[in-house]
């Protein structure tokens, strides 16, 4: 049998730069900040690095959405590499660069494989808060939007509000449950130095804030920064020689469809794609749910949270909000610790590479205050329209 | 309620759909080998492969399978709330179209009976819902 290509991979190193909102420092700067650190991390020169891939593709429009290209990154670190790579919008989502990377070392053409993401979301709105899709040069809309801006739906928001609305209907939950997950990750924000948002925030904050689109509030929405994580793939050859302990990508799980071109599946209630990435994800691994002692679930908006952890399996269908309510069992002392830096709510919008950057700090027991004790498998899970999800462990 | 619109572009496979409601009938892109509506149209039935497809009138009629109140004013303007909801239409199971129910906030609900009423904006006519209790004011 072929041996899974993520088996032949290690992440050796991670970097972050400052968040900001808005932070002082161009998109190249920051993205420096993150992929030097992620390279002398892993105990690399920057000549070492014979990859890069970046999601999604450097895009000046969106409002920030991906500032920095992979050529631009690699001229600015002074280095020729052999393989460059986007993950794209219509892969499985924000993890898409990271499979990339997987599979460019283990078909042999790249040895170490430098993985970022950039965000200017943050200098972005210093020059128009107005959505983009609604005031954009174009007099009309097209494509995919034309399906929900003419009614205007103009908002990821409102389209997630749609599924929490409807996950609510069906399980019997409501805010008062959901918002644990807001609470929950400004909690540990407050530990994280490198989050947006650290004053505590209570349940009854939550429940008195702004409705943007209901059942949807202010504090189920992420927050828009500009900052850059980076991270060093590297063949498991040469892992054991480099200065971290290797983190083992256990398994990887991706998924595409139910929702995307206007087409949507199911009953409003699960994420059919994620559903997808779930099951391939336990298809490659011996591990089961039970062994996952610490989950970093993309959290655009909080119902996100709800929807992956049970497609990746971590509850049962329905079952989410009741073990997320009253916040204990996904505290840093609970049975499952969620969200760990913060998540995108209160961390900032690092756009999935949080996730994957905080699940190995915890890996690493660099986690400080924050620290998950005896942290050694992490489940993560990104993306809203296109679903990856990887299983992180160490030794 | 008035919601902040930008309309359609007309394109060679959707400009029926959003010009459909100039005789007041929805219509949808149906497979006539396999019967398969599909919404937002492709250019293949999505169940059978075929390419014998056409647009044909739906009965309007459908129910709400969720739905939100926006409260987010999303540019500079003041926005007064709105529904927007997807709507499960009566021909075929998950067959969604979004679009607005022009009902009060307070009075929707899952599962609520609507039917589609058309709003001309320039060379769109736009299908919005309303109770069908309320449908034939
Ligand atoms: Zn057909």
């Amino acid at each position: 049998m072929t041996e899974f290509a993520e088996k032949l991979c290690r992440i050796t190193g991670i970097g972050q730069s400052r968040v900001g909102r808005p932070s002082p420092k161009a998109p190249i700067e920051l993205t420096l900040d993150a992929a030097l650190a992620a390279i002398a991390d892993a105990g690399l020169k920057p000549e070492d690095i014979d990859g890069i891939a970046n999601y999604p593709m450097k895009s000046t429009e969106g409002g920030g959405i991906s500032p920095v290209g992979v050529g631009e990154a690699m001229f600015a670190l002074g280095i020729d590499c052999t393989w460059l790579g986007s993950g794209t919008h219509e892969g499985p989502g924000h993890m898409s660069a990271i499979f990339g990377a997987v599979m460019a070392v283990a078909s042999g053409i790249c040895r170490h494989v430098l993985v970022f993401r950039t965000v200017a979301q943050a200098q972005a709105r210093l020059v128009s808060r107005e959505s983009t899709l609604l005031t954009g040069h174009q007099a009309r809309v097209d494509g995919n939007n034309a399906w929900t801006v003419p009614f205007g739906a103009v908002s990821p928001a409102n389209m997630w509000a749609l599924y929490a609305e409807a996950y609510f209907a069906r399980y019997g939950y409501g805010p008062e449950q959901l918002g644990w997950i807001a609470v929950n990750g400004r909690r540990n924000a407050a530990r994280n130095p490198n989050a947006i948002y650290t004053k505590p925030i209570t349940i009854a904050d939550y429940l008195a804030s702004r409705m943007i689109s209901t059942p949807l509030r202010l504090y189920d929405c992420d927050t828009h920064i500009d900052g850059a994580t980076a991270l060093v793939i590297s063949h498991r050859d040469t892992a054991k020689d480099q200065p971290n302990p290797p983190i083992h990508i256990e398994a990887i799980g991706m998924g595409l469809g139910g929702l995307g071109q206007g087409i949507h599946t199911g009953d409003f209630t699960t994420l059919p794609g994620a559903e997808k990435a779930g099951a391939m994800l336990w298809s490659r691994t011996d591990f089961t749910p039970a062994d996952v002692d610490n989950a970093q679930i993309y959290d655009g908006f909080s119902i996100h949270t709800v929807l992956w952890g049970e497609a990746i399996r971590l509850w049962g269908k329905g079952e989410a909000l009741g073990f997320i309510d009253g916040g204990e069992r996904i505290a840093l002392t609970g049975e499952l610790p969620i969200n760990t830096g913060g998540g995108q709510l209160s961390g900032g919008r690092f756009h999935g590479y949080g996730h994957t950057f905080e699940a190995c700090t915890q890996l690493w027991g660099r986690g400080g205050e924050r620290q998950v004790k005896g942290a050694r498998l992490s489940a993560v899970c990104n993306g809203g329209y296109g679903y990856g999800a990887l299983l992180l462990r160490r030794d | 309620m008035t919601v902040p619109r930008k309309l359609p572009l007309l394109e060679a496979e959707t400009a029926f759909f959003w010009t459909s409601g100039e005789d007041a009938k929805l219509r949808i892109r149906h497979c006539r080998a396999c019967g398969h509506w599909q919404h937002p149209p492709l250019a293949r039935c999505p169940k059978c492969h075929g390419a014998d497809l056409a647009p044909e009138p739906v009965s309007g009629r459908g129910r709400v399978t969720s739905f939100t109140v926006n409260h987010q004013a999303w540019t500079s303007d003041e926005v007064q709330a709105f529904v927007f909801a997807v709507i499960e239409l009566a021909e075929q199971k998950e067959l969604y179209l979004f679009s607005n129910v022009l009902a009060a906030p307070e009075a929707m609900h899952i599962g609520m009976e609507v039917a589609v009423r058309f709003e001309r904006h320039e060379d769109v006519w736009l299908p919005l819902f309303v109770p069908v209790e309320a449908a034939h004011d």
